[in-house]
């Protein structure tokens, strides 16, 4: 595939998507984690209530 | 209406959310992922270079739904604060906090790719222009709505007021949409307008299929955004059970 002379402007620009994309939903993912276990620690220590529906 | 209706009421419980968003999650992101994938290979081996910018017009395939998901998440936030203010719907607050950061991370990808799309077209990365500074506006709005939030302690004044700032920022989603023409470098619409795009079929394809793609990765981040923040709220919830037991049972007199 030819890209011709701005190609690199091109790869510029799909790389900061795909990256900024990725480091997007890796943190989504981390934070849906810590939160669970958060949740899991607390009622683990049985003081956190009727457990709720996830 | 009356089935929207009920559907918002039966979301306003955040377990019926959960369990709701728990299976539309994964659909949501297979086929997000399927659509960008043929979208990209419609963008890099379907499609012709474009008779002016060559092949730089690739990078409207990212930069154009970029875009368009700045203003849509924008109105998205608006219109969840309007909830918020006038029905305090539940899920609204939730909604309007966990589209910021998102809204943020589309917006300065529209600007980036704007940015690499500019040197090679316009000879520069920036310039004051009207779209790109209405743009750069939204951006700061962006910034200026989750600093607002983190700034207060008291969760339901840091989400009124947050509510009501979005409110006035939905003025410059018009300004962004009309900048093109005032003087503008920027090209004007060339898909949402009025009358038939401007735009080669060749070329409206891939980019079509690259938004509807970008929309439901949108709709995928912001299911589990919503998700993580509904956990969030039960943590804390759980905390101030936690600590009002504790100080209960420190209050009780010894046998």
């Amino acid at each position: 595939m030819e890209l011709g002379p701005h190609a690199v402007y091109i790869w510029l620009a799909y790389g900061v998507v795909a990256v900024t994309l990725a480091a997007l939903i890796g943190w989504l993912v981390a934070d849906g984690r810590r939160q669970r276990r958060l949740i899991e620690d607390i009622e683990a220590r049985g003081s956190g209530g009727p457990r709720g529906r996830r | 209406m009356l089935a929207m209706q009920s559907l918002t009421q039966r979301l306003a419980n955040p377990s019926n959310f959960m369990a709701l968003s728990a299976r539309l999650l994964p659909w949501c992101s297979v086929v997000a992922a399927a659509l960008i994938a043929i979208g990209l290979y419609l963008a890099f081996f379907g499609s012709p270079p474009d008779y002016q910018q060559g092949q730089t017009v690739k990078i409207m395939y990212i930069h154009v739904p970029a875009a368009w998901l700045s203003m849509l998440v924008y109105a998205l936030i608006a219109l969840s604060s309007f909830g918020l203010l006038v029905f305090r719907h539940p899920l609204a607050d939730v909604c309007a906090k966990a589209a910021a950061p998102l809204g943020a991370t589309f917006t300065f990808l529209a600007l980036a790719t704007g940015s690499f799309w500019g040197k090679p077209m316009w000879g520069t990365f920036w310039v004051w222009d009207p779209r790109l500074t209405s743009v750069l506006i939204l951006f700061f709005l962006y910034l200026g709505l989750i600093a607002l939030r983190s700034s207060i302690e008291d969760e339901t004044l840091a989400s009124k007021l947050t509510a009501v700032l979005s409110l006035v920022g939905i003025a410059i989603l018009p300004v962004i949409k009309f900048s093109v023409e005032w003087n503008s470098l920027h090209q004007p619409a060339s898909v949402m307008r009025l009358g038939a795009p401007t735009i080669h079929a060749s070329l409206l394809w891939p980019l079509l299929v690259m938004a509807l793609g970008m929309t439901v990765l949108f709709v995928a981040l912001q299911l589990k955004a919503m998700r993580n923040e509904i956990l969030r709220r039960r943590v804390k919830a759980l905390r101030r059970i936690a600590a009002t037991s504790a100080a209960d049972l420190s209050q009780q007199p010894a046998e």
